[in-house]
């Protein structure tokens, strides 16, 4: 029997050097695995790193790449989890021309339902922000797209777990 | 100020000294207790070749003539000596040139410290000369990996670089240093590294896993150890030879557990995989109970895996969590350290035999002495085989040399017919299965332990692809011993292509130069031979050889390694013909 492919968000805690990203990266490459969505940022702790990484594998591939990647020098812990489990949102940009915002009523009525932001406007165009899951963002650029889309950009997915991740008890232990 | 004026800290304790960032490297690598370091000078790395210039005393550099001999020459060092292996090359080709040696060394749990010179920092990324993403190119292939760019840091770098290459499973660490972080001033103390915050070396072994085991071999009727490495890494030969006596446990082993227990105790019944005895690998398909020490499951160990020890529950004694479950379900896993998990496994288990489990092993021994061994040892044809070969080796070691073999045919005779007395004696590339291995590994294991008697068994493939190294066994006068067994082919490749590829033997036949001659044109004694009659007492002239030297034996052009189990095929459908 196959074993089915799932969604899973991979959270990281790393010491932040220089490399880190390439050596995790590599992992997912040498299994030939594509990589969804990729985030490096803080975390809630001073000074450690955290990676959000989405893809579509089995679970257990995804264990042994966990594995893999808990065990690398500088990853202080790796967890993986379903979106049952995790609250995450995406985050993107549209440049669109000013002028469609006096013409085109429609478009106003779609920034009002979708819950998107207007982050700034000037003669030429208007920038327009929408924050939430994949599938909201995708309908407001279907329905944007009719009037013409200057510039699109969406971030990764950016995931917190329902579940603790016990980072500081870790680090708290290795300082004692 | 004096560049070498010696300050002392308030508390009195830390004394610091300014010197330059390469000199710090050099006492760096004191400090780690290095007496010995393989490389190969050129432009971003002179600043530390003249340090060891000046350290030549206490210091040894051995000059390889690649570099990829350098890392070969540090795993042999480690692998036979425990200690930690140490090339030093320059920056561009120098660095990629030892990309071949870390891979083999990651994938083989080999403690090396590769250190590589690299362009200023202020250059990176200029494409200067000889300048190259080793850090990007040796992440993959490496445990650690990190680059240096001011002299500040080199101390607790390197300190790191040789903590995390030995500790838990051991493992290459690439060092880049930048040239400006060389020529740069430090002021120098040296804190050996216990510790990094988000690395645990082993994990705690846990106490009711270990009762669990014992429960599950206590009650076992058909139990089967299979060590590897792990054993030898963790030290635990003295343990797992109480487990296996204790327990009356038959025990086989993979290519790199080779040697930790003697090839003689009764207990031990062989190697399990591709080319391993028969036993051990048809019996792993009706043991009742696997226990895998120190050993990862490897494809040419299991065969099919969907038909590998599908009877039996498995027990996993591992300090890798990531080996796990990675290709053999489990059981049972028991994490840790291999000698602390022995050691508290050892008073739960109760004294036992397995007298007709036993004898299992021994009616399908006597199949493979019969059908195989015999005439790999004792043949009757005209033709020398590689295997007496390896038998007159053994019957003037008496089994206390260190076997470096290389890859192929010629290292899996070595394997299974060397008889080892002694652990950390079996030195090859199992993982990576790199030709060209043997030759300057076993110039690195002869200095890591002179008082043994060091063999290289090379192909005639593969000892032309380090045979560059014979220059470094003239200059340093390291007496190691090498046999090239000469079939004028690539033995391994043309039996693969005579068994699956319709005898079609592309690129596999070698034209082969006068190598008695080569060995000594770099002043090495040296000795061809092609007759029964000479055989033995060639090997003995050689073993008795203070110095280097080179015996070519010619053997049978296209003779097969059996057993031998099939890709794709399960172990217990190993062939014997």
């Amino acid at each position: 029997m196959k074993e089915e492919i799932k969604k899973f968000t991979v959270s990281i805690y790393t010491e932040n050097n220089i490399g880190l990203l390439n050596r995790i990266s590599a992992i997912f490459q040498k299994r030939h695995i594509n990589i969804d969505s990729l985030v490096t940022s803080v975390s809630e702790i001073e000074g450690v790193s955290r990676f959000t990484i989405v893809v579509q594998i089995t679970e257990t591939q995804m264990k042994k790449i966990i594995g893999q990647i808990d065990k690398q020098v500088e990853v202080i812990k790796a967890y993986y989890h379903t979106d049952e489990e995790t609250i995450y949102q995406e985050s993107c940009l549209f440049k669109i021309r000013s002028e469609l915002l006096f013409e085109e009523r429609q478009i106003q009525n779609i920034i009002k339902d979708s819950d998107a932001k207007i982050v700034t406007v000037n003669r030429e165009f208007f920038v327009l922000e929408k924050s939430g899951r994949r599938n909201e963002i995708d309908m407001l650029h279907r329905d944007l797209s009719t009037f013409g889309i200057m510039q699109f950009v969406r971030s990764g997915r950016i995931a917190v777990t329902k579940d603790e991740m016990k980072i500081t008890e870790m680090l708290e232990a290795f300082h004692h | 100020m004096d560049p070498k004026t010696i300050e002392k800290s308030k508390a009195g304790e830390t004394v610091t000294e300014r010197i330059s960032g390469s000199e710090a490297v050099v006492k760096c690598l004191l400090a780690e207790g290095v007496d010995v370091v393989y490389g190969y000078p050129g432009g971003a790395i002179m600043p530390v070749y003249d340090e060891l210039f000046n350290y030549q005393d206490k210091l040894h550099h051995v000059l390889t003539r690649h570099e990829q001999g350098a890392t070969h020459a540090a795993q042999g060092y480690a692998r036979i000596s425990g200690r930690v292996g140490v090339a030093i090359a320059t920056s561009g080709p120098g660095a990629t040139n030892l990309i071949t040696g870390i891979a083999d060394a990651q994938i083989d749990s080999t403690p090396i410290v590769c250190i590589t010179g690299q362009v200023y920092s202020h250059l990176l990324g200029s494409d200067a000369f000889q300048e190259t993403d080793i850090v990007g190119i040796s992440t993959p292939v490496t445990k650690w990996n990190h680059q240096i760019t001011s002299a500040e840091e080199i101390p607790e770098v390197i300190a790191k670089a040789f903590y995390i290459a030995k500790s838990g499973r051991p493992g290459p660490v690439l060092i880049d240093i930048t040239k400006n972080a060389q020529l740069e001033e430090v002021d120098f103390s040296y804190e050996p590294c216990k510790r990094v915050r988000s690395y645990k070396p082993a994990p705690n072994v846990d106490p009711f896993k270990v009762a669990e085991a014992a429960r599950l071999i206590n009650s076992a009727k058909k139990p089967l150890i299979v060590w590897g490495q792990g054993v030898i890494l963790g030290q635990a030969e003295k343990e797992l030879k109480t487990l296996v006596e204790k327990a009356g446990i038959p025990a086989a082993w993979t290519i790199l557990g080779a040697s930790a227990l003697p090839t003689e105790h009764p207990l031990n019944v062989g190697m399990v995989g591709m080319h391993g005895n028969y036993a051990p690998n048809v019996l792993t398909n009706s043991c009742d109970l696997l226990i895998a020490i120190g050993m990862r499951f490897d494809d040419r160990v299991t065969g099919r895996l969907n038909s590998y020890a599908k009877q039996a529950k498995v027990i996993h004694f591992e300090i890798d969590p990531a080996e796990v479950d990675k290709n053999v379900k489990t059981d049972l896993a028991v994490l840790g350290d291999a000698r602390e998990s022995l050691t508290m496994l050892l008073p739960h288990i109760e004294k036992n035999t397995h007298d007709s489990w036993l004898r299992e092993f021994e009616k399908l021994h006597k199949v493979e002495q019969e059908k195989i061994i015999d005439h790999d040892l004792n043949p009757t044809k005209d033709a020398l085989t590689m295997g007496e070969v390896i038998k007159f080796i053994n019957e003037n070691t008496d089994g206390d040399a260190a076997i470096v073999s290389d890859v192929g045919q010629h290292q899996m005779i070595a394997c299974r017919y060397a008889k080892f007395n002694k652990t950390k004696s079996n030195i090859t590339s199992g993982g990576l299965g790199t030709m060209g291995f043997a030759l300057p590994a076993a110039i690195g294991a002869k200095m890591g332990a002179p008082e043994r008697d060091v063999v290289a068994i090379v192909g005639d493939g593969g000892y032309q692809m380090n045979i560059q190294e014979l220059g470094t066994i003239f200059q340093t006068k390291v007496p190691i011993k090498i046999v090239v067994l000469n079939n004028n082919y690539l033995g391994m490749v043309r039996q693969w292509q005579q068994l699956f590829f319709d005898k079609r033997y592309a690129s596999t036949e070698l034209s082969n130069p006068d190598f008695v001659g080569i060995a000594k044109g770099y002043y090495i004694d040296a000795k061809r031979v092609t007759k029964r009659e000479e055989l033995a007492a060639a090997v003995s002239e050689m073993m008795k050889s203070k110095d280097a030297y080179f015996l070519e034996v010619v053997v049978e052009k296209e003779d097969n390694v059996f057993p031998m189990i099939p890709s794709g095929a399960s172990v217990s459908e190993i062939r014997l013909e």
